[in-house]
Order: C-alpha cells, then structure tokens, then sequence
C-alpha cells in the first residue's frame, strides 16, 4: 500500500505573526517557515507504517510555492520516499484554498493510487481544518478526521477520533483519508546522514494545469486586520488581595 | 433565500445553547430553516423549534445518521440543500467534520470559524491562531460556514416553529461506529459556562489537578486545561482549550499554571475577565489577565477556594 502524505509549508509556529499595516495580509517576508506541525506528525505515522510492514512507500506531496521544496525535504529526510511539488503560485502571500488544493489531491491519488492520505487535521496559518474532508469528498472515499489513534488491518483502519465530547471510536473502509491530530504520535528529528540522504531522493515537479485545476480563490480577502488588544491588568499582592479584587469587580 | 441550519444533536439531545447562538449569528441573512439528524431526533427537533429566529424545523431521524458519521450525514445536507443560499452550523467537532465535506460535493469553497457576519456573502473569521482576523468575501453559489459561537449571545427560546420530517439519508457503508469515550461529569459544559477555571502544565500530574476542580466547583465553573497538561495525561483531551482545542469565552476564565502561549490565548482571550495565577511574573499570561497573582499555585489556589 502506498500513503500519501499532503504537507504545506507554514509560517513557524513560534514566530509572532504581524499584520501588515496595509491590511493587505500578514507578513510573511523574511520569517521563518515550516512544515505545518500536524503534517508532520502525518509524516511521522505514515513512516512508522512503513517501519510496521504495512505501507510500501510514503509520497509526501506539497502544492504551493517553489520553497516549499524544502518542506518536502524535510518529510523526505523523515523518512518519506518520495515527493511531488505542485507549484500553484509564485507570490508566498497568495494561500492556495482548501476545495483547490483537494482538487490537485485527487488528481495526484488518480496517478499514484495510494490506500490512505494523511493529511493534517488543520494548517495552522488559514486555520481552515477542511481539506482532509474536502478530499475525501471528491474521491467518495470514507474520511476518519481528528484522529490520535491508527491501527490499519487489512482493508479497514480503525481510528480514535479527538471529539468535543471526549474520544469516538470508528472503523473505515480503505481506501480512506484520515486527519490526524496532535496527540498521535512524536515526530522523529532527521538525521544529518538522512538529511544528505534526502537531497538524493526523487522530487518531482509539477503544475495545476497537469490535473486540470483551477487555483482561482473563491474567497477574496478583503482585508486582514489586528484582533482587538487586551489592555494590561491588576497584579495582586496576596491571595487576599485577589479575593477583593473578585469581589470588588463583581466576577464573583 | 433561506438558510440551511445544521443543529448540534448528540445522542437524540439538543445542544441547545451552540445552535441558539449559531441562530443569532445567521438570522440577518433570511429564514433560519434548522436541520436536527441523528438515529433519534425528534425531541431535539421539538427543542430546535423553541428557538426564536427559527422559521422551520426539519427532522431527519434514521439509524445511519446515528453517531453523526460524515458520510451519511454529509450526503442528507447536499440533498437538501438545493434552495438555500447559506448552509451553516456551529464549529464543533461534529460540523468541522462534515461541512467541509459537504462544501466539496457542492463545489464551493467552506467559511470555517466565522467569528463575524458582515452581508451575505462577507465574513469575518480568525487566522494564525487568531493572531489576525481576516475578512472574506465569496463569490460561490452556496456559502457552507461553520459558527465560532463564543462571541454570540444564544437567541432566546419560547417560539414554537414547525417541524417537518425529512429523509434522504444513504449509507454507503463507508464507516462504521465502534464506541464512545466519553467521560460524564456534573460540571457545566465547557463551551457554554459562565466560568471556565483551566490548569496547565504547572498543575504537575493528573491527582493534582484535583486543586484546579475544587476551585472550579468553589465558583460552579468548568474545567479546562493547556495542550500541555493533555499531552502529559493530566486531563482528558476534551478539556483542551486553544487553537486545536475548544474555543470558550465565558465572563470569567481563571488560568492556573498556564503560561499563556499564543495557541492557548487563541481559545480563551475573548473571554470577559481574565485572572491568571503562575510563578513566573514573566509568564505571558500575564498580559492578557486582568488580575494577575505571582504565587506557587499549590498554595494560593487552596487559599483562594476557600476564602471566595
Ligand atoms: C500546532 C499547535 C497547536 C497547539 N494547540 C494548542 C491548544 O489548542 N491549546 C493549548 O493550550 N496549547 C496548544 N499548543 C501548545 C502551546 O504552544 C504550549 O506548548 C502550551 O499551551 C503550553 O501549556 P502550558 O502553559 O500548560 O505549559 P508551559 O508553557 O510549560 O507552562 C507552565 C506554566 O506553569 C507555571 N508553573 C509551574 N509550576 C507552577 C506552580 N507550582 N505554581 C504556579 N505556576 C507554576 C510555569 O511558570 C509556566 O508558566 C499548540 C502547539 C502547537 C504547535
Ligand atoms: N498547500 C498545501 N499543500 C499540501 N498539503 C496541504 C496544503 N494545504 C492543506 N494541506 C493539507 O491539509 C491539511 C489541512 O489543511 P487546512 O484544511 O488548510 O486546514 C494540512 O495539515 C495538510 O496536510
């Protein structure tokens, strides 16, 4: 079985995000970037898949500007076979949607016919938590979204799913897409010797039109604003302190 | 045009208060028709109908939309959502699940997490972790949007719309339900409570956190807790408040040993009042309290349990 593993390159998640002054987006110029930290945990289950007897090969795929290359590196230096690049844009601020990148997905399990995509379950940038279940969608394939738990037997996956109300247990038929969640496993570091490895590791290159999607947003940003600030508080001295300030405010 | 409702039903139950709100946020945009599925519906349904704002109930109760599995119940929406201009439900787990689904058969873009609605086809949504707030228009011929429901007030009850059966759910038999965990507790619910008192890692283990649930219970409040006391097993995951977690906003949060990274903030900093206890005074929490205590927790907590 091959595993498709979708990975996009993100703003890191320890930078602090500025919006430009414009409102014209956040700037991205200059700042460092990384593989979404859920897909990297895709990565790390779609290798111990591997490492299990279960997967054959695990393709990474990224679909955004030409750096995002180095994404692909890393999930290559983790341990992925294989990679494919679809350069859908040139300009780092322009954000490829959900439903497009879904779209360019589909078109890539057309050609390599894997038995499970793992996605993450959110891109910690647009924050849309969609594309897994857009997939899933267009291929009229079973989705197991949010999950911290994966056991693949033969042709069903049973998968432990994040819920408001606690855990959800399901089973789905393969071929699937299953999202997964923070607490599903610890992402290995690479290696250097598997850091030099990956340089040497087929990355392929291709383009939207290649499977016949058009990345035209259908969301237009209209503009991108600062949340409100909350202004600095009151520090007590004492837990007694505390409690008449509670009270003084009327919160208790 | 009319607008396409899916209520939160759990179990046959309402989750009255995430659809409430989820009305007051869509009802600028024309008839609110409300969608209650499930293996067992109908008194939801006739729960659904109380809401004002609420022009029609439509009850689809069938064994295969039993644990709300996204392909069934994905396929019941696209059926009916033909005349509708809008398709909408509160962002929990249970519609972040579906509605993209549902969005992709219908060949439009999802609006995930709208925290704002402008006009019809505009809206507000949070992104980087509410580090931004970005404001979109589409162009798309149904707009499929999930409701961030925090910063809505619940429209009230006591209307009584009609309720109408509908059907058309197919089981592909693609998944199948297996079990529930889920943990009962006499707390009120985490989403919904007026206080919300959370624990971070600085709690230290799982017995500990006995010293954030008597506060809690000291001020009627639900529990929540850090990414960090999760991962570490201190707390369930459905206690996780932030980015990834649940996203509260009630008139009091208390953070105890919580430092206050950007992706817990993201759950919890529309909150009313914020009152942080930590021992670092440089702990950003701090920044966004508005009451502040630099104590060890093990000692200011009990203390404060009981002197409120
Ligand atoms: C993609 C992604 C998504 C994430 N999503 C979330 C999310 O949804 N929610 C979330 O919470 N986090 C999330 N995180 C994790 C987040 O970045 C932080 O790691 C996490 O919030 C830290 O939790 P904490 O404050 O409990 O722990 P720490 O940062 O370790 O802070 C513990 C605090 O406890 C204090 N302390 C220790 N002992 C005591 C004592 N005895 N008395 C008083 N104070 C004490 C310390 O001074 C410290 O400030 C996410 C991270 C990533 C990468
Ligand atoms: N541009 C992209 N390239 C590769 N994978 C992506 C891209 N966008 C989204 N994904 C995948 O879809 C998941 C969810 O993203 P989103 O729906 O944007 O929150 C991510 O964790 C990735 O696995």
């Amino acid at each position: 079985m091959k595993v498709l593993v979708p990975v996009k390159r993100v703003i890191d998640y320890n930078v602090k995000v500025r919006v430009r002054a414009d409102g014209t987006g956040v700037d991205l110029a200059n700042v460092k970037m990384s593989m979404n930290p859920f897909d990297e945990i895709a990565v790390e289950e779609a290798i111990r898949l591997k490492e299990a007897g279960k997967a054959d090969e695990v393709i990474a795929v990224s679909i955004g500007v030409k750096q995002a290359q180095e994404t692909l590196r890393t999930a290559l230096a983790m341990g992925a076979d294989r990679a494919i690049l679809v350069v859908a844009s040139e300009d780092v601020h322009q954000d490829i949607e959900p439903l497009a990148v879904a779209k360019i997905l589909a078109g890539v399990v057309k050609e390599e016919a894997p038995g499970l995509v793992l996605c993450g379950k959110q891109a910690i940038d647009n924050d849309m938590n969609a594309t897994g279940q857009m997939l899933a969608a267009l291929l009229g394939w079973s989705q197991a979204t949010f999950a911290s738990e994966l056991s693949v037997e033969g042709d069903t996956a049973t998968v432990t799913r994040e819920v408001d109300g606690g855990l959800q247990a399901i089973k789905v038929r393969m071929p699937a897409v299953v999202t997964v969640d923070l607490r599903m496993n610890e992402p290995r570091y690479a290696s250097l010797p598997n850091i030099m490895k990956a340089k040497k590791k087929p990355l392929e290159e291709k383009a939207p039109a290649d499977y016949g999607v058009d990345v035209t947003p259908r969301l237009a940003v209209v503009k991108t604003t600062e949340p409100a600030a909350r202004k600095a508080g009151v520090m007590a001295k004492s837990v007694e302190e505390l409690v008449d300030m509670l009270k003084g405010a009327g919160v208790v | 045009m009319a607008i396409l409702l899916i209520a939160e039903v759990t179990d046959g139950q309402l989750g009255l208060d995430a659809t409430a709100k989820a009305v007051s946020a869509v009802k600028s945009l024309g008839e609110v028709h409300v969608l209650c599925a499930g293996a067992r519906a109908q008194e939801a349904g006739q729960q659904a109908a109380t809401i004002q704002g609420v022009a029609k109930v439509l009850v689809a109760e069938d064994p295969a939309l039993g644990h709300r599995l996204a392909e069934p119940t994905a396929a019941l929406i696209v059926g009916l959502a033909s005349g509708y201009s809008h398709v909408a439900a509160p962002a929990t787990t249970d519609a972040k699940n579906v509605l993209p689904r549902v969005a992709a058969l219908l060949d439009v873009m999802v609006i995930s997490d709208v925290t704002g609605v402008i006009d019809a086809d505009t809206f507000e949504r949070p992104i980087y972790a509410g580090n931004a707030i970005q404001t979109v228009k589409s162009s798309d011929k149904v707009k499929v949007l999930t409701i961030r429901t925090a910063g809505f007030d619940a429209a009230p009850t006591g209307a009584s719309a009609l309720v109408e059966a509908v059907s058309g759910a197919q089981d592909a038999g693609l998944s199948q339900w297996v079990e529930d965990k889920v943990a009962k507790s006499g707390r009120p619910e985490l989403t919904s409570a007026p206080v919300v008192v959370s624990g971070g890692r600085g709690i230290g283990s799982k017995e500990n956190f006995a010293v954030v649930e008597a506060l809690a219970d000291k001020l009627g409040a639900a529990v929540g807790a850090s990414r960090a006391a999760v991962d570490a097993g201190y707390a369930p995951n459905d206690w996780q408040v932030g980015q990834t977690g649940k996203v509260v906003a009630p008139n009091l949060y208390v953070a105890l040993g919580i430092s206050g990274a950007i992706q817990h903030l993201a759950g919890m900093k529309d909150s009313k009042f914020i009152v942080a206890i930590n021992k670092d005074a440089e702990a950003p929490i701090f920044q966004v309290a508005d009451f502040g205590l630099v104590a060890d927790l093990f000692e200011a907590v009990p203390a404060l349990t009981e002197k409120l």
